[in-house]
């Protein structure tokens, strides 16, 4: 990180999804020098794509095999991506949505979820905190959801993962402060992204660029929790305290 | 009870992490600060080093992250703080001292004897380690040089446990200037010879002139500073349009007793540090403003003489001015600020030019903006002086300062300029090399002398040093 607060390398977790390439290349803008990159994420022409993009824009990157679904491989992902200098900042971006009405009667993709969604981000949160300590610096993005806020019937299994690992993050963030490592919590709302193809979007969406934007001023700020967008947190404020059976029969 | 059990050797212990950051106050990182009160314990540091290594400090006055060390340990030189001897009889005169000594502790054990410090830096508040470490400047590079100039000799400890005493010239010689400017990355200084000077007085003739313009300015430095051991100039680097560059030039001698009025002379070497305490870390971010810097710019070049001739100063008005209230970085606020300092060769007058008008008309503001002549740079394989105009401005921590930072360096690029590694707290490793052609030649001296990287440094992990 420079005096700026440019962070001078950036791990990708999930580094081939939309945030997370939108907020690598948001740290490069506006006269920024462009931080190094790590993707982490499954080989595969997807991940090569994206990296030689991102290199035909200036960017240095490297990439890092990474398989939420396999734990035993976390450590030696979180290993590789520090080998080649300290990372600065780490964007924790991967994740599924699932099909919200198989996901509560199939019991596999059901665990696939919680897999992906909160035992994965949890199980490299701790491992990234613990890199983070040893170089005395850091800082995590943890892309959450407003989902996990107030879970709600349409999408609970992937809403309670999220709530999961929102919940650690925040905590991890207190843990991680006295050893000079900070996580900002994102949530956002219904964004317009691979994951949402062919979704109706929802009120108050954002894009990709958006939801960057915001996460990389609030890590600038050293925030520890933000809504994209901002209006959500007074949405989300109000929602939390809806009596159940009124919150039922809400149109969400 | 079974061999299990028995606890494995203590570990060696190692103090918790504390926060450390630069004057700038930005980049903050947590490092295991550990103070070093002998030899000994310098030694049993580098043998305890771990993977991210040890890296000296002294006063903290480096602008960015020179004496920071994340995750790794800080030495915390400043208790290794002794004058060893002071032979005021020798030609030079010359005193040898602990590492951790302050320019200022060394100023006023020397000055009763009639004995004055070649370089000062505009604190006092840096350790002789740390001077070598940056190779410091001071008013009088023009006619002085830098900090190592003056270093008659010193004893380095290695990465390997040896102690090498060092000097500027013989087969020690390409260690020394490796060292001199070399950011404490080839070794830990633990003590220095430093050659002093004779004076008669504490005290300085100075001329003042304000300026027009800045074509005024460099004509004037350029014509005039000759004369001067002293020179610097204030330069306003808000005000836009006819009067862009309009400075305040302060140039002086060291006083002779003749000079002195009768009251002064009867005690010329006294000094007294006047000390108006301690600012509080009470200020808001972006209380330095177009408004207020306007304001200050105009006060501090109001209140300036027109011209004026041959006023007797005394050390704090003529050096130091700012070292009369501690922390005064603290008005910055919380998101600091930084300190751009660049110099390019005498022949990019043109650049120069450029550079002033870029800052003045970036909206970004600047208080303290100083302008100064150098002379010949020394053999320092990183040392930042070499032969050509120097300018430092101060810059709040705002937004788009990326930018403007970006623009300067590309223009120091061009023209074959450099920044300053004990101010600097951005330069990406890429463009650093660009401004040090010598940089090959420092890293295999510390390949050579430290192959593993025991000594380490926020900066030198930022720039690949």
């Amino acid at each position: 990180m420079d005096a700026l607060g440019n962070p001078r390398s950036v791990l990708l977790l999930g580094g081939t999804s939309d945030i997370a390439l939108a907020v690598a290349r948001r740290y490069g803008a506006s006269g920024a020098p462009r931080p190094r990159l790590v993707l982490a994420a499954r080989p595969g022409e997807r991940r090569t794509g994206v990296a030689a993009t991102l290199r035909g824009e200036g960017f240095e990157v490297g990439e890092v095999d990474f398989e939420a679904r396999r734990p035993e491989t976390h450590a030696a992902t979180v290993e590789q991506a520090f080998a080649e200098g300290d990372i600065d900042v780490a964007v924790v971006a991967f994740g599924i949505l699932g099909d919200a009405e198989r996901a509560w009667v199939d019991a596999e993709h059901a665990l696939e979820l919680a897999e992906v969604n909160f035992t994965a981000p949890v199980h490299t949160g701790v491992l990234l905190g613990q890199a983070m300590s040893r170089q005395g610096h850091g800082q995590i993005i943890a892309l959450s959801s407003v989902a996990g806020e107030r879970v709600r019937r349409s999408n609970f299994v992937y809403g309670s993962t999220k709530a999961g690992m929102d919940g650690f993050y925040l905590g991890l963030g207190e843990a991680l402060a006295p050893h000079g490592v900070k996580v900002l919590v994102v949530r956002p709302g219904f964004v317009r992204s691979k994951m949402t193809e062919g979704m109706d979007p929802a009120p108050l969406s954002v894009t990709p660029e958006q939801v960057a934007e915001q996460a990389v001023a609030a890590a600038r700020a050293g925030k520890e929790l933000i809504w994209v967008p901002g209006a959500f947190r007074w949405v989300m404020t109000v929602l939390r305290h809806v009596p159940r059976v009124l919150f039922r029969r809400l149109p969400i | 009870m079974s061999a299990a059990t028995i606890p494995p050797s203590p570990a060696v212990e190692t103090p918790a992490t504390v926060p450390l950051h630069g004057w700038g106050r930005t980049a903050s990182t947590r490092a295991h600060l550990t103070a070093v009160d002998s030899v000994a314990d310098a030694v049993a540091a580098l043998r305890h080093a771990g993977s991210r290594g040890v890296i000296a400090r002294g006063l903290g006055r480096s602008y960015g992250d020179a004496a920071q060390n994340g995750g790794g340990v800080a030495l915390d030189f400043t208790r290794l703080n002794r004058i060893l001897t002071l032979d005021a009889e020798g030609e030079p005169p010359t005193v040898v001292v602990e590492a951790g000594v302050s320019l200022d502790a060394l100023m006023k054990a020397a000055l009763p004897l009639g004995l004055w410090i070649p370089v000062l830096p505009g604190t006092r508040q840096v350790t002789v380690g740390g001077a070598i470490g940056a190779d410091v400047h001071g008013k009088n590079h023009h006619t002085q040089g830098s900090f190592g100039d003056h270093v008659l000799s010193m004893d380095l400890l290695l990465a390997d446990g040896e102690i090498r005493t060092l000097r500027p010239e013989g087969e020690t010689a390409r260690l020394f200037w490796a060292t001199v400017g070399g950011m404490g990355l080839t070794g830990l200084v633990l003590r220095a010879t430093i050659a002093l000077q004779r004076v008669e007085s504490a005290y300085f003739s100075v001329d003042t002139d304000r300026t027009r313009d800045l074509d005024d300015l460099l004509e004037r430095m350029s014509t005039g500073d000759d004369a001067y051991t002293y020179s610097v100039a204030w330069f306003d680097a808000v005000t836009r349009g006819r009067h862009l560059g309009r400075a305040v030039l302060t140039r002086g001698n060291k006083a002779r007793l003749d000079e002195l009025p009768a009251k002064l002379r009867r005690d010329p070497l006294k000094f007294t540090a006047p000390a108006f305490g301690t600012i509080p870390d009470v200020f808001p971010n972006g209380l330095v403003n177009r408004a207020t810097g306007k304001a200050f710019s105009e006060f501090w070049y109001r209140k300036a003489p027109r011209h004026r001739v041959g006023e007797i100063q005394n050390i704090t008005q003529f050096f130091h001015p700012l070292d009369i209230v501690a922390e005064w970085n603290r008005v910055y606020g919380s998101h600091g600020f930084l300190q751009y300092q660049f110099v390019v060769p005498f022949s990019a007058e043109d650049a120069f030019r450029r550079a002033v008008v870029m800052i003045a008309e970036s909206g970004h503001v600047s208080c303290l903006n100083v302008l100064k002549r150098f002379g010949p740079g020394n053999l320092g394989l990183l040392s930042f002086p070499m032969p050509g105009w120097t300018l430092t401005v101060d810059l709040p921590i705002t937004d788009g300062l990326d930018r403007l930072c970006r623009q300067l360096d590309e223009l120091v690029l061009s023209e074959g300029g450099r920044n300053y590694l004990a101010k600097d707290s951005r330069l990406t490793a890429d463009t650093f090399a660009r401004m040090y052609p010598r940089l090959q030649e420092f890293l295999a001296v510390r390949r050579e002398v430290d192959p593993d990287g025991v000594f380490r440094s926020d900066l030198s992990r930022r720039l690949g040093l």
